[in-house]
Order: C-alpha cells, then structure tokens, then sequence
C-alpha cells in the first residue's frame, strides 16, 4: 500500500516534470519523483542505493540542471509552443513503446511470483567487500570515467575568453 | 547509580511506553523521542541566538542584548513574538507556491538530522545501518532549499546569493565527506552508533577519541571548516553577508518564514557540530575514564556547547573571505589535504602501533600542509599587522 | 498483481513518461531531463530484480545500479556542458533551431 502511494507520487513527479513550461519548476518536479523512487528503494530494501539516489540525484543532478536552465535562459520573447515540431509521430512511439513493455510484463512469468520479504538486511561491509573484491575493476573504470568526464565537462563549457582578444 | 542516571531518559521512555497498548508502542516511543528532539534543539537554538549576540558583542567591544530578561537571557521569546507578528509580505512576481515551500523544506530537512546522532548511550533516534550516508544525502537536500528561495523571490540580489550559496556548498561538501570518510575506514563502519562505540574505549586514562590521532586531527580541522562553510557562517557568509547583498537569498521573506530560515540555518550547524562530535570527538564518552559516572548526554550537550562557542568565536574574529579566495581555498587546498588525510589514514591503520606510525603521519601531514599553503600564497608573506588609530 | 509485476510496471511508465519528454519537447535540456527519467527507471528495474529474484545474496543489481547512478551523474554533467556550450554559439536551446547541419 505504502509502495502505491509513492508510486504515484512518482508518476505525478514525472508527468509535471515532462509537463511544466517553466524549466525550473520542471527540474523541482523531476527532484520530487527522484525523492519519491529513493522512498521505493528504500521499501525494497536496498538502503545504499536509495541514499545514495537522493545524495546523488537530488543533491547533485538536480543542481546541476538548475545551474544549466539558469545560464541558459531563453527571455522568453516569442510565446512558442512548448512541444518540437516532430510531436506527433514522437506520441505514437511512446506509446508503441510502452505498449510492448506492459505487453511483455502482463505476459511473462513475472505475474505468479515475487512478493516475498528479504531474507537478511544487506549490511554496508557486504557492499564494501563487494565493490572492493568482486566489483573492484567496475569501480576502477568508473572512478576513471568520472574524472574524464569532469575533465571532459570543464574543458567543453569553459569560457574562453583569452582567445577573442 | 551513574547508569541510573546515565539511562534515566531511557528509562522513562520505556516506562511511559510500557503504559500503552502492545501495538502501538514503537511508532510511540518514536513519536516520543521525536518531540523530545524538537523541543530540547528548539530551546537550544533560542539560547544559541542570545549567546550569539552577546558574545559577538563581547568581542566587539559592546554589550549584546540586555533589556529583556535578567541579563538579557529572554531576549529570544521578544524575537519570537516580533517575527510572528509582523507581516507577512510576499513579492507581486514571486512564485508563490515554491516561496512557501522552500523555509518548510529546509526545516523539515534540518531537523531529520537528528535521527541519526546518538545523544547519549542507548540514545539514538534511528540507528540505520548508514548513518553517515543518510546525513549526508539530507543536507544536500537543503541546497536545494536555498536555490528555491533564492530562485522563487524573483530578485537579482536574492538569485545571485542563491547561487553563491549553493556553489560554496557544494564545492565544500567534498572535503566534508572525504573527512568524515577517513574516520569511517578507521571504525569500518557506516553506523553512527558504531563509530561512537569504537570511541568509548580508554587505554590507562585517554580515550580513543580519532581526534587524538594526527589524521583524525587534520580531519577534524578540515571537518570544521568545510561545517563552517556548509552552514554559510562567517568567514563564508558571503550569500549572506548583510553588509555585502543586502541578505542573499532571503531578501525577500519577512516574519515568520524569516524566523524559519532562522532556524533552519542554526539546526543545521547544530546537526553538523553533533556530526563532529560523533565522527571525531567521541560522541558521548567522557574524555577522561575516571569522569564516566557523569550522564552520556552531558558529555554529548558540553561538547555541543563548546563547538558552538568555537563557532560564534570565530565569527566574530575573522573576516569574510571572497568568493573566489573561498573556491580556492575549498578546491586547491582543502581538497588535496583531505585525500592526503585519507591516505594518511590508511598508513596509520597498516603500521605497528608505536612512536613510529606517530612520526610518519605527522610528517606526512604538516609536510603536505607546509609544502600547499606555500604554493598557495604565490609569494606573498603575512607580515606584523600595523594598527593605525586616528589622531 | 505481485510486487514485482507492480515495480516493474512502474518502471515501465517512468520510461515511457522520459521517452516522451525527451521526444516530445522543445528544449534540449528537457530531453536531458527525459534520459535522466530514463535511467532511473531502468535502476528501479534493476532493483526490483535484485529483490524479489532468485539470487538476493550476490548484490548484483544493487552494484550494477551503484554504478549506473555514478555513470549518469557524469552523463548529465557532460551533456549540460554540451547544453550550454550549443547556447552560447546559438543563443538557443530549442533543438527545432538546432539544424545548420541539415542536408
């Protein structure tokens, strides 16, 4: 029952957010349905994951595009619609596409089985011997994309002002 | 008798709750130590306000406020009484909804801190089995608060004050969570609970405080500043600064949103004092072992009160720094020391206990600090200051 | 309806609600925030197989959304660095705008 009502917290979150004219209430809606999948992890029982979501998601992410819609802003001149030029045919696939995943999800064996609670809480030092034995070369790889992509973001939105003398 | 007092509020907790029904006694207990958080940080916070102004006013030559109450002490409930009588304006253009919202956040934010610090022995409101992590992820949520108080007021001093606050946040978060990451290798592990437990022990007369280690010193040095830095209290308060940009981002609130970001500001620097005091100074354990019949929660409020004093000490005597001496100093500088802290850490845990671990990390610390804080200078020295009165 | 058909469900409409942002409007950095949605609707995926599959104890889809959840805070700074290096030579961010390469 409790996962119900975040779900549609959730779903609300996402359609406002898809939905808003404003690009900053759209990011405050998007930061509401990230805070409300968290509380469903934090349901399914993986409570690294659903604080790490809103550590990262909401306390990062989100800033991140606040920071973009705020050094991109249109001043709003001409009263445009808010949809691309290409919206219909984009509707048809959307809906194709969910089609064929609720299709598949209400057709597979999934319908029978599932609902039981964990078995033990996952505790933080079977994540850490995860990440630091099994996962290890993951985490390697990751923490080099990170800092390519920091180097890579920094270098691409620099301003370059010493060049145009 | 020490663990009768020691448990009394315990004790009571229990006593109370065994009153009531089987199945509704955890969401009461709950719902009981969660009123006694609010109330007890709530009188705090209004105590913190007078002793703020007094000492800040001590320090700069002048009485605080002394009218109301003897010495001045009921000062807050005049506060009080004027910030929920005054009017509530809100800006023709503000954006209503998210306006309202953003002092309700962050003050419901600020006080879910709190679940996770362990007052006193037994005395913890959730122990989560990540603690840290779960404190963490609520303060990033309160910058996003800020953004949406400086965004909705629709004012170009409150935006850039938003912006300047959450920039210095998150560039401080990081040196924040490296720190505190150094005192969670050394305990191994991400429970609160846990980490003041691994503190409560003594050899002869000491404690294990991770303060008394070099690593936890520098960590707990670079833990204070980065706090200092995260709760926008001088000398990072340009957001803030009142004679700088007018009041950043609450410009535009008056009355009693006002007094909520009031008081979500100062919830928040004690949430993370009480983080500090977890992490470094050993939570609730007394710092000598033959004090330990004093009450844990003692020890937890003294340390408490004393981080509190550093903090309005250190107001008063530095001055502001500029937003991009405060980037600097969070990326070059502190930056750097907390890896090297972490790395530090790490040699402290793999060599044999004795003088010698003492020595190399020492070495590898000031070493690291003298040879950046040169760099940094870029050749200029700090000379005697020369005082010039006027005649 | 079992708990996993009803995560996996609500995955599926947070996918289609992103696919549709990201498709459907005008601004670029909407469709940013779409793949964002996206993503998270495929960790929730994850996670509700890592819970109520057949092997809880490996910490698979727990560690596969740990790094996804990493990957895409790097992908949504890259992708923003794009955003506004594309508006400071266009001076928009309507991708309709966006067709100076168009044959």
């Amino acid at each position: 029952m409790l996962f119900s009502i975040f779900a549609i917290l959730t779903v609300a979150g996402a359609v406002a957010a898809m939905s808003f004219r404003n690009l900053v209430h759209s990011v405050l809606a998007l930061t509401f349905a990230f805070a409300g999948l968290a509380a469903i992890y934090l349901l399914l029982g993986a409570q690294f994951v659903g604080l790490a979501q809103i550590l990262v998601y909401v306390g990062a992410v989100a800033i991140l595009i606040v920071f973009a819609v705020l050094l991109t802003r249109d001043d709003g001149t001409a009263p445009r619609s808010i949809l691309s030029s290409s919206w219909k045919e984009s509707a048809v696939v959307v809906l194709l596409v969910f089609g064929v995943l609720a299709w598949t999800i209400s057709r597979s064996l999934v319908f029978g089985q599932g609902g039981g609670s964990l078995p033990r809480d996952v505790s933080m030092q079977e994540i850490g011997n995860a990440l630091m034995q099994r996962f290890a070369l993951p985490l390697e790889i990751v923490g080099a994309l990170l800092t390519v992509a920091m180097i890579g973001a920094v270098t691409i939105a620099v301003n370059e002002k010493e060049e145009r003398r | 008798m020490g663990d009768a007092a020691d448990q009394f509020f315990v004790n009571l907790l229990h006593r109370a709750v065994g009153t009531l029904p089987a199945g509704l006694r955890p969401i009461l207990s709950s719902l009981i130590s969660v009123v006694a958080i609010l109330s007890v940080f709530a009188f705090l916070f209004a105590v913190t306000t007078v002793l703020e102004r007094k000492g800040l006013g001590r320090i700069q030559n002048r009485y605080g406020p002394n009218r109301v109450g003897p010495l001045g002490f009921l000062q807050p409930i005049a506060d009080g009484i004027k910030s929920l009588t005054k009017e509530d304006i809100v800006p023709h253009s503000a954006d209503r909804v998210v306006h309202f919202l953003a002092p309700l956040v962050l003050v419901f934010a600020a006080f879910s801190l709190y679940a996770v610090l362990p007052i006193g022995r037994n005395m913890v409101l959730a122990d989560l089995n990540a603690g840290v992590l779960f404190f963490f992820a609520v303060s990033s949520v309160m910058e996003l608060t800020i953004f949406m108080a400086g965004w909705s007021s629709r004012n170009k001093y409150s935006l850039l004050g938003a912006m300047r606050a959450i920039a210095q946040m998150i560039s401080y978060e990081v040196p924040l969570i490296l720190s505190s990451v150094t005192v969670v290798m050394a305990a191994g592990s991400l429970s609160t609970v846990d980490i003041v437990e691994k503190q409560a022990e003594y050899t002869g007369f000491f404690p294990h405080w991770f303060v008394f280690t070099p690593w936890g010193f520098a960590g707990f040095l670079l833990f204070l500043i980065a706090a200092t830095a995260e709760s926008n209290r001088s000398p990072f308060d340009l957001p803030e600064g009142e004679s700088e940009i007018v009041a950043g981002y609450y410009t535009e609130y008056s009355g009693f949103k006002f007094a909520l970001f009031f008081l979500g500001e100062y919830l928040g620097l004690f949430a993370i004092s009480g983080l500090g005091i977890t992490l470094f100074l050993g939570g609730w354990a007394a710092p000598f072992s033959f004090l330990t019949w004093v009450p844990s929660y003692l020890w937890f409020f003294a340390k408490l009160i004393l981080l509190i004093a550093l903090f309005i000490w250190v107001r008063g005597t530095l001055p502001r720094l500029r937003m991009d001496q405060l980037m600097n100093f969070a990326w070059k500088f502190m930056l750097p020391m907390a890896l090297l802290n972490l790395v530090t850490t790490a040699v402290w845990h793999f060599l044999a206990q004795g003088v010698v671990r003492w020595v190399v990390c020492i070495l590898m610390i000031v070493v690291a600090y003298v040879l950046l804080g040169r760099s940094l200078m870029h050749g200029s020295r700090l000379e005697k200051r020369v005082y010039r009165f006027a005649e | 309806m079992t708990s996993l058909a009803g995560c996996l469900l609500l995955s599926a409409i947070l996918f289609a609600v992103g696919l549709a942002g990201a498709l459907v409007r005008r601004s670029a950095i909407l469709v940013l925030i779409g793949i964002e949605l996206m993503l998270n609707a495929a960790n929730l995926n994850f996670i509700a197989f890592w819970r109520y599959g057949p092997n809880p104890e490996a910490l698979t889809g727990m560690m596969f959304v740990i790094f996804s959840i990493g990957v895409a805070a790097a992908e949504a700074a890259v992708g923003l660095a794009l955003i506004i290096f594309l508006y400071r030579n266009k001076r928009t961010t309507d991708i309709d705008r966006v067709n100076s390469m168009r044959g």
